[in-house]
C-alpha cells in the first residue's frame, strides 16, 4: 500500500482570531501605530515649547547653576531608567527572534504583527504568574535576592558620562554624567563585585542543591573574571590616562580619535569576553545551565522576582556594554580617526551624541547575541581554565608590556591629533602582533586533546589483563 | 573480546590556532549569520504555521490517540483478549471483559479504558491486536483540563473511531466481521440491530 500523507483538519484554534487578534496582527494597524508614535513625540514636544519654552527658559536662567544641575540629573536618571527598562523589553523580544532565526525558527509570531506585543504579553503573565515561595526558604534573603540582583545591576548607570556636557547658551554647563566620581571606573568595577551578591544569595536561600551549584559555579566565575576586566582598565589607565573619571578617559579618546579598542585589541578582546562571563550568558551561563542544574540559581524563583533577575541579566548586559564604549570604543564619537563632535557642546551635538552612545551599546548587545548562539558551552573546567591560565596570564603580560613603555615614554599625547599620534599607535599594534605571536608558539608547544582536558597529561600505562592470545573472558 | 580486537583511538589533537578559540568563534559567525540572514527563503519554505496549518504526516503510520474500532455492523470489533493490555508497556489500557452478547464472539469488552497520559505512544497495543480492533490515528492534539478527562473510556474510544475512519478507515476490517465473511448463519451473525454495543 502506497504511504498516504495528508494533514488532519485544524484544530480550529486559530481559524477564527477573536477581533483583538485581529487588529493586533495586521501590518497596516501596526505600521500606523508606529508613525503615529514616532510622530506625536517631536509634535508634542514642538507644542510643549511653544507654549512653556519661554518661561522655561526664564526659570532656568533665573535658578541656581547648581539646583539646575540637581534637577537635570534626576531627569535624566528617570530617562535613563526608563530607557533601561523598556530597552531590557526589546532586548528580550529581540533575543528571541534572534535566535530563532540563528536555528531556522521563526521566533515569537502571534502576538502582534511579527510578534511585536510579545514584551507586552509577557510582562502581564510575569506579573500575574502566582509568586511561588517554596517552604524552607531563608525567607527575607530569598525576597532580598532579585532586589539586590536589580538594584545593583542599575546603579552602575550615573557614571557613564552619556552624552559629554552641554554647554547653555547665558553661561554655565550642565553634565548629562549623573555623578562625576573621581574614582569613576574603581566605582563601577566595585559594583560589578556586588553583583555576585544577589546569586550567590539567591541560589543559597533557595534551599534547593541545583540554585545551590548554581550561586557557587557563579560566585566562582564572576569572582575569576573580574581579574581580566580590572588588569584591562589599570593598563588603560597606564598608557592613555592616569586618571579614573570615565569622561576623561573617553574625552582623550575623542580629542586624538584614537579609540583605545586600536591601541590594545588584545586587551579589547579579554574585556569583552570577562564581560561575557560577568552576565553570565551563554557561552559562559554555568550559572543558569538549564542543561544540568534547571535553571541553576533562579530555579525556585517565579513570577516578579524572576523576572527581576531577567532584567538585571540584559541591565548588565547593557551597562557593561556601556563601559566598554566608553573605555575602549571612543564614547559618543561616530568615527574613528576624526573628532567630529568633541568639544562641541550644544544641545544638539548632546543629543546626537546620546544616540550615538546608545547606538554603539545596542550594538554590542548584538554581538553579546550573536556569541550566545554561535559559541558552543563551556565545561566549568574549561572555564576556570579560560581564566586562570589564558586570559589573566595574557592581561598581566599585558600590563607589564603596557608599564615598560610607559617608563620609556611612549605615551598617548591628547593634544597631539590622531597623525601626531600614529607611532604610539605602530608600536602598540606592533606589541600586540608579537604577543599574539608568543601565544600561539606557545599553544603549538602543548598537546591538548580535543575533549579540553587537562594539558600534559602523563600517558597513561595500559596493561593488557591477561597475556594476549588466550580465549574467554578474564575474571581478574 | 580479544585483544586484537581492541582498536585504540586516539583524540585529535587541536591546533594552536583552534586554541586560540578566535578563529573557529569567526568561523562559527560565519554559520550563524548565514542561517540568520541568507537562508530566510529556505526557513519560510520549510515553515509550517503551527495552530493555522498542520504537518503532513503518514496517514497509516502516525502514532496518535489511540480508537475503537467497529466492525461494519457498528459492533465493537474488540474481543476482550487483553492482548494490548499485555503487551503495553506503560499498563495503561484496562479491560474489563464481559460474556458477549453475539453468538459469534465469546466475549466482549464491559469497560476499555486506555490512560492517554501514561501512555507512551509506541503502538504495541496496535501490534499485538489480533483482530485489529485497537488503532492509532493521526490526531495528537490531546488537550483536557484534568487527568481524569485525560483517561479514555470505550465510548470516547469509539466515538474517536467515528471521527477518524473517513481520514482512515480500518485497515483490515475482514478480521472480526464474523458476520459477513465467517461460514456461520448471517440471521445468527447479525442481531446487532437489536443488541446494544
Ligand atoms: S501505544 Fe503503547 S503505551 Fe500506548 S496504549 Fe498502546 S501499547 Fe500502551
Ligand atoms: S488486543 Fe485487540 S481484541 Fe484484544 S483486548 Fe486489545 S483491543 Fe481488544
Amino acid at each position: 500500500m502506497p504511504t498516504r500523507w495528508g494533514a488532519l483538519p485544524n484544530s480550529g484554534i486559530d481559524k477564527n482570531p477573536t477581533p483583538v487578534d485581529r487588529i493586533i496582527r495586521d501590518p497596516k494597524i501596526v505600521a500606523a501605530v508606529a508613525l503615529v508614535m514616532l510622530v506625536l513625540p517631536p509634535i508634542g514636544l514642538t507644542a510643549a515649547w511653544l507654549a512653556f519654552g519661554q518661561p522655561l527658559l526664564d526659570l532656568m536662567k533665573a535658578t541656581d547653576p547648581a539646583i539646575l544641575q540637581f534637577v537635570f540629573s534626576l531627569i535624566m536618571m528617570g530617562l535613563v531608567l526608563f530607557i533601561v527598562i523598556h530597552l531590557c523589553a526589546a532586548l528580550i523580544l529581540a533575543e528571541r527572534k534572534i535566535s530563532a532565526f540563528i536555528q531556522d525558527r521563526q521566533g515569537p509570531n502571534r502576538v502582534g504583527f511579527f510578534g511585536l506585543l510579545q514584551p507586552i504579553a509577557d510582562g502581564i503573565k510575569f506579573m500575574l504568574k502566582e509568586d511561588v515561595t517554596p517552604a524552607r526558604v531563608d525567607k527575607p534573603i530569598f525576597i532580598l535576592a532579585p532586589c539586590i540582583a536589580f538594584v545593583v545591576a542599575m546603579i552602575s548607570f550615573p557614571v557613564i558620562p552619556w552624552a559629554g556636557t552641554v554647554e547653555l547658551p547665558w553661561g554655565g554647563t550642565l553634565t548629562t554624567q549623573v555623578a562625576s566620581l573621581d574614582i569613576g571606573v574603581l566605582y563601577i568595577l566595585a559594583i560589578n563585585g556586588l553583583g555576585v551578591y544577589g546569586v550567590v544569595l539567591a541560589g543559597w536561600a533557595s534551599n534547593n542543591k541545583y540554585a545551590h551549584y548554581g550561586g557557587m559555579r557563579a560566585a566562582a566565575q564572576m569572582l575569576s573574571y573580574e581579574i581580566p576586566i580590572g588588569l584591562g582598565v589599570l593598563v588603560l589607565l597606564l598608557v592613555s590616562s592616569g586618571t579614573l573619571r570615565l569622561e576623561v578617559i573617553q574625552d582623550q579618546q575623542t580629542a586624538t580619535g584614537l579609540w583605545n579598542v586600536f591601541l590594545h585589541p588584545i586587551m579589547f578582546l579579554l574585556v569583552l569576553t570577562a564581560n561575557y562571563a560577568e552576565t553570565n550568558r551563554a557561552p559562559f551561563d554555568l550559572a543558569e545551565c538549564e542543561q544540568e542544574l534547571i535553571a541553576g540559581f533562579h530555579t525556585e524563583y517565579s513570577s516578579m522576582k524572576f523576572a527581576l533577575f531577567f532584567l538585571a541579566e540584559y541591565a548588565h548586559m547593557i551597562i557593561g556594554s556601556a563601559v566598554l564604549v566608553t573605555l575602549f570604543l571612543g564614547g559618543w564619537e561616530p568615527l574613528p580617526g576624526v573628532s567630529l563632535l568633541h568639544g562641541n557642546n550644544t544641545w544638539w551635538a548632546a543629543l546626537i551624541k546620546f544616540h550615538i552612545f546608545w547606538g554603539k551599546i545596542i550594538g554590542l548587545i548584538g554581538l553579546y547575541m550573536l556569541v550566545r548562539w554561535t559559541v558552543p558551552r563551556f565545561r566549568f573546567d574549561q572555564l576556570m581554565k579560560l581564566a586562570w591560565k589564558g586570559m589573566i596570564p595574557i592581561a598581566m603580560a599585558l600590563v607589564v608590556i603596557e608599564g615598560v613603555l610607559v617608563a620609556v615614554g611612549i605615551k598617548v599625547d591628547p593634544t597631539a591629533g590622531f597623525v601626531g599620534n600614529f607611532g604610539v599607535l605602530a608600536v602598540h599594534l606592533l606589541v600586540n602582533a608579537v604577543l599574539l605571536g608568543f601565544i600561539l608558539w606557545q599553544l603549538s608547544r602543548t598537546k591538548a586533546p580535543v575533549t579540553g582536558r587537562q594539558d600534559n597529561l602523563p600517558e597513561i600505562e595500559v596493561v593488557p589483563s591477561r597475556p594476549a592470545g588466550q580465549g574467554g573472558v578474564s575474571h581478574a | 573480546m580479544r585483544d586484537e580486537d581492541v582498536i585504540e583511538l586516539k583524540a585529535p589533537e587541536l591546533t594552536a590556532a583552534e586554541r586560540l578559540y578566535l578563529p573557529q568563534i569567526v568561523a562559527g559567525f560565519r554559520t550563524t549569520l548565514r542561517h540568520m540572514f541568507l537562508e530566510k527563503k529556505k526557513r519560510d519554505e520549510n515553515m509550517v504555521q503551527y495552530p493555522d496549518a498542520k504537518r503532513q504526516v503518514r496517514i497509516d503510520n502516525y502514532r496518535g490517540v489511540h480508537r475503537l474500532n467497529k466492525d461494519p455492523d457498528g459492533r465493537v470489533a474488540c474481543v476482550a483478549c487483553f492482548m494490548c493490555s499485555t503487551a503495553c508497556p506503560a499498563h495503561c489500557i484496562h479491560i474489563e471483559a464481559g460474556a458477549s452478547p453475539w453468538p459469534d464472539r465469546e466475549k466482549y469488552p464491559v469497560k476499555f479504558d486506555i490512560d492517554e497520559l501514561r501512555c507512551i505512544y509506541c503502538g504495541m497495543c496496535e501490534e499485538a491486536c489480533p483482530c485489529d480492533a485497537i488503532e492509532l490515528t493521526p490526531h495528537y492534539e490531546l488537550v483536557a483540563r484534568t487527568r481524569q478527562e485525560m483517561i479514555f473510556d470505550k465510548e470516547k474510544l469509539l466515538h474517536v473511531f467515528e471521527q477518524t475512519k473517513h481520514d482512515k478507515p480500518r485497515k483490515n476490517p475482514a478480521v472480526t466481521d464474523y458476520g459477513l465473511t465467517g461460514n456461520q448463519d448471517k440471521a445468527v451473525a447479525r442481531p446487532t440491530s437489536q443488541t446494544k454495543v
